[in-house]
């Protein structure tokens, strides 16, 4: 007998709702939290600072000299743009701008795959899945709302840290580059535009592995194999668009890089299925 | 609401209530053990050994079964699973671990599909309709499936906002945390709480939404005996209100008294199904009476007493099945006359213990066929061949009545036709109230 079809809506609300509960759980389990925290500090305080600080108050200029010809391996756009009159105050404007930019890729990545390797098997060993998969939430909801869940603890880490590392270089390197100069225009290209689509083409592959190990264990060691290369890309290419200096070649390398991660989630969401949160799926 | 949810889906289905599989269910299942299921049946039922007719029309069924199958690896979870779950009743699934209760429940609510065979829930397939069958569906699982890391009003809050309430939410989290007596924890992490809390706080889950089917899987699982009780009361009591319910469960103890309609599985198939008292019917189709005697081998001589269909004797008594319960007076007298010194006389209420039992016994004796095929041909149970007669000594019976004559294997007092059975002696004293309608079961 040939049943009536019968599309199923998506309801926003409920993938806030799933979500929104993640995240609730994530702030209330200080052991996952706090090695964020603490990952986001030594990324984008404690190393900026103490490097920044080295190579601005140095006594030795000998030293300052040695990394300022390290330079000369940035292409002659991006020299032409370092500011500074002394060699410490160029090679602290150089590594505040280019040193520091994987940075910024290398912590949400990070974060954001532990959260995600976690979000769907982890209902699973929790038991909780039983209660999802017999729960009016469609599939595509449960997905969306675990990436957004994964997504956010990252993302929000980069950007307190990075506003966070903006403050610092300006108080430490403005005063010899002659005041206030950061971020720079590649900067906000690379925060704004570059990092989200790879932050989300990581994850739809965090979720799949996530939706399909047999443990959260498992997740993250074959999170791993995957995460590090795409680390190692977005390293590259966000370093690339730094260095290189034209932002409409960063602009091009992020519109490529949305292309990627949206087909890469659509095809995302057909691993989450109900067997699969009741972990009977063969 | 609840209506409104069942007329959109039946709307959305075009089928208005109807069950699709219901017409080749009941003809095919009739001529098997599914009988009487559209009876109203109470606790008390289990006493009753009444035949009672199967209905010609059976009640609407909100979840239907049809030949299911289903393959995790080379196991084999259900095979040629039917299952229909009459409305507004309370239906336990019976069966030992691995029958593929659990597998059942997903199936219903669409939360796995099945390799083959028909699925309806509300008249809908929940493979292609899950989201108009789930949120009327209300699912507490054997592990309770709660965030321990969230308190019990989140974990509340989470479900509620999953269901779609909003107005009123708060009002209902509140209402169903003191109606399952966990309002005083409500705030608290639910990692705290004990099993039991656990329990309760998934069963107001469950109804948090108002559901029109709730779906046990052993709820009692893992609680200690008080808990276990209080959690079945809770079930009692929500059922009240005219849900039907779906519990699966292996404590033979938890379904007695609670279920309206038996199902009995065993892998992965229905044995039987049916109501208590037509299934106790169908097995112990006369009444059973357990007797003991100080000495218990002058029982024996009740064998070839008429009206006494089987009996059996063990070191605990005899067992007798007679064909009319209202014998048992005149049985006694006969006894008492021969001097017999009769230490019990209880008619025995068989429980689904018994039948649960039975039913496995004589599968197990089947070496023809396995699961749902034997099933079909079971017999009535008997209490059992007759043992030999055993040579009985004359018993010195100082306090008991004069033996009268004609003693040994026959009757000698009272004058009882062979058939049709006797007129009721108006001797017989007025049962207790609880057994009023265990004795009443016996009238043909």
């Amino acid at each position: 007998m040939s049943s009536p079809t019968h599309p199923e809506p998506f309801v926003w609300r409920r993938m806030w709702v799933v979500a929104r509960t993640d995240l609730k759980q994530l702030l209330k389990s200080k052991d996952y939290w706090m090695p964020m925290v603490a990952l986001g500090m030594l990324f984008f305080v404690v190393l900026p600072t103490a490097l920044l600080l080295t190579l601005t108050h140095v006594g030795s200029s000998t030293v300052a000299a040695r990394i300022s010809d390290t330079l000369s391996v940035l292409p002659p756009e991006a020299r032409a743009a370092v500011r500074g009159a002394s060699p410490g105050a160029r090679t602290a404007y150089a590594l505040a701008v280019y040193l520091f930019a994987p940075v910024a890729v290398v912590v949400p990545l990070t974060i954001s795959t532990a959260v995600g390797a976690a979000t769907i098997v982890g209902e699973r060993e929790r038991g909780t899945g039983e209660f999802l998969a017999h729960s009016p939430a469609s599939t595509r909801e449960i997905y969306m709302g675990k990436l957004i869940a994964s997504v956010i603890p990252g993302y929000i880490t980069t950007i307190v840290g990075f506003a966070t590392y903006s403050i610092i270089v300006n108080l430490v390197v403005g005063p010899d580059v002659g005041g206030w100069f950061f971020p720079t225009r590649e900067w906000w290209l690379m925060m704004l535009w570059i990092i989200p689509p790879f932050l989300l083409l990581t994850l739809s592959l965090v979720l799949r592995l996530s939706a399909r190990v047999k443990s959260t264990a498992a997740a993250q060691q074959a999170s791993g194999l995957i995460t590090l290369p795409l680390i190692a890309i977005a390293y590259g290419q966000a370093t690339g668009s730094l260095v290189g200096g034209s932002w409409v070649g960063g602009f091009w390398l992020g519109t490529i890089a949305w292309i990627v991660a949206a087909i890469s989630l659509h095809r995302g969401v057909r691993s989450v299925t109900r067997a699969r949160l009741l972990g009977v799926a063969q | 609401m609840v209506d409104a949810r069942r007329r959109e889906a039946g709307d959305a289905a075009g089928v208005h209530g109807a069950t699709p599989a219901s017409g080749r269910w009941a003809g095919r299942r009739g001529q098997r053990l599914r009988i009487g299921a559209d009876r109203p049946i109470t606790a008390s039922a289990m006493t009753d050994t009444t035949s009672t007719p199967p209905s010609a029309t059976a009640s609407r069924a909100l979840v239907e079964l049809a030949g299911i199958g289903h393959h995790f690896g080379s196991n084999e979870a259900l095979r040629q699973l039917d299952l229909r779950v009459p409305e507004g009743r309370i239906t336990v699934v019976l069966g030992p671990n691995g029958a593929g209760k659990t597998t059942a429940i997903r199936v219903i609510t669409g939360a796995l599909h099945p390799d083959r065979g028909l699925v309806r829930t509300f008249g809908l397939d929940p493979d292609t309709a899950g989201h108009l069958v789930r949120p009327r569906c209300g699912v507490v699982s054997a592990k309770p499936a709660l965030y321990d890391r969230l308190s019990g009003r989140d974990n509340l809050d989470y479900a509620a906002e999953l269901y779609r309430l909003r107005r009123d939410k708060d009002r209902r989290i509140d209402e169903a945390a003191e109606r399952f007596g966990i309002g005083p924890a409500l705030d608290q992490l639910v990692g705290g709480y004990s099993t039991g809390m656990k329990t309760r706080l998934a069963l107001a889950r469950s109804v948090l939404h108002d559901p029109e089917l709730l779906l046990f899987d052993e709820p009692t699982s893992g609680l200690d005996p008080e808990s276990s009780m209080a959690v079945l009361e809770l079930i009692r009591e929500m059922t009240t209100g005219g849900r039907t319910v779906v519990m699966c469960t292996h404590l033979l103890s938890e379904a007695e008294g609670l279920a309206d309609h038996v199902v009995i599985m065993e892998g992965g198939t229905d044995l039987v199904a049916g109501t208590p008292g037509d299934l106790t019917h169908r097995f112990w189709p006369n009444p059973v009476v357990a007797l003991d005697a100080e000495d218990n081998r002058l029982l024996d001589r009740m064998r070839a007493w008429p009206g006494v269909m089987g009996y059996r004797r063990d070191p605990s008594g005899a067992r007798v099945e007679v064909d009319d319960l209202r014998r048992l007076p005149d049985l006694v007298a006969g006894l008492v006359a021969d001097g017999v010194r009769l230490t019990r006389v209880e008619p025995h209420r068989p429980t689904l213990e018994d039948l649960y039992f039975a039913i496995r016994r004589q599968l197990s004796g089947d070496a023809r066929s396995s699961g749902r095929e034997a099933a079909s041909a079971l017999d009535p149970i008997s209490v059992g061949p007759l043992p030999p007669t055993p040579t009985v000594a004359p018993v010195a019976a100082p306090f008991a009545a004069p033996v009268a004559s004609g003693g040994g294997d026959r009757m000698p007092t009272i004058d009882v036709p062979d058939a049709p059975p006797p007129p009721i002696t108006e001797s017989v004293g007025a049962p207790p109230a609880d057994d009023d309608e265990a004795l009443r079961g016996g009238r043909p």
